[in-house]
């Protein structure tokens, strides 16, 4: 019963934490990860699952926070960092992925703040359309 | 002159915390529909985010934002004391929705612009709030921001 128990915590604490590499990782994360490995060659890829803090159903793959750190990144402005980012999942994007919020940096500002940030709490979306992008 | 800047950053506040209309600090909402004329092609977006200094599309109102991305956005220019802003509700038409994530080759909502050219969404927004960006390219387009103010009120306590 004790096992039980912890497991049954264990549970509620990745559900919370998104993946928080529990090892039940789904495709879309799968493919995010593999897809900014290929294009940024990172140095630091963290990538959080946020759909349970929004709503989207249960093991939804919709809302997504990622730290991308590449050497790529210097000289580049916010906006062309994002929009490397933003190229490399097109797919993600055009597809099951409502939100992405992105910090990009390089190996040297990373290392003055190397944190994956919190995300703003959902404020509803569009009660109309509840559960699609 | 510090006085009357704490009761109008106060008033600000309980307009924040949804204290409803009538705030002296009211952005130039303008909604999608009348203000969009109805749609989303490229010269009516062109258009639309020229006609103000700054613009926004959100999700949800500054008086009701139905997403904390689009919340941080409008935390963040209420911060500077930007009012006169546009800001256009895409949930309320989806031509709109669609039309603008086409025109500036942007996936998602929120997003900004100034002086008619995208700035970027939320978080490029926090990033020039947090290393001072967004106070000097406000000062560009006339706009002196609230926290210069609170800085001098600051240094010279």
């Amino acid at each position: 019963r004790l096992v039980s128990g912890l497991v049954y915590l264990a549970g509620r604490v990745c559900l919370s934490q998104g993946s928080a590499g529990s090892g039940a990782m789904g495709p879309v994360e799968a493919a995010i990860r593999t897809k900014l490995e290929q294009a940024l060659s990172p140095e630091v890829l963290e990538l959080r699952n946020e759909s349970g803090g929004h709503a989207v159903p249960p093991g939804s793959e919709t809302h997504f926070r990622v730290a991308v750190v590449s050497s790529r990144f210097e000289g580049l402005s916010p906006l062309q960092r994002h929009r490397l980012v933003h190229t490399a999942l097109a797919e993600e994007l055009a597809g099951p992925v409502h939100a992405l919020a992105i910090q990009a940096r390089t190996p040297a500002q990373w290392r003055e703040n190397p944190e994956l940030d919190t995300s703003p709490p959902c404020l509803g979306g569009s009660k109309k359309t509840r559960g699609t992008p | 002159m510090s006085g009357s800047l704490r009761r109008a950053a106060a008033a600000l506040l309980r307009w924040g915390r949804g204290a409803g209309g009538g705030g002296f600090w009211v952005p130039g909402v303008r909604a999608a529909g009348s203000g969009a004329g109805g749609g989303g092609s490229a010269e009516q977006l062109d258009a639309l985010v020229k006609k103000d200094k700054v613009v926004v599309f959100l999700k949800g109102t500054p008086e009701q934002p139905q997403c904390g991305f689009s919340n941080a956005v409008v935390q963040i220019l209420r911060l500077h004391g930007a009012r006169d802003y546009a800001a256009y509700n895409v949930l309320d038409d989806p031509e709109l929705r669609q039309g603008i994530k086409d025109y500036s080759n942007w996936p998602t909502i929120p997003q900004v612009y100034l002086n008619g050219e995208f700035v970027g969404g939320c978080d490029i927004l926090l990033q020039m709030h947090q290393n001072g960006d967004l106070v000097e390219e406000l000062k560009k387009l006339g706009i002196h921001s609230a926290l210069l103010d609170e800085k001098k009120d600051q240094d010279s306590k």
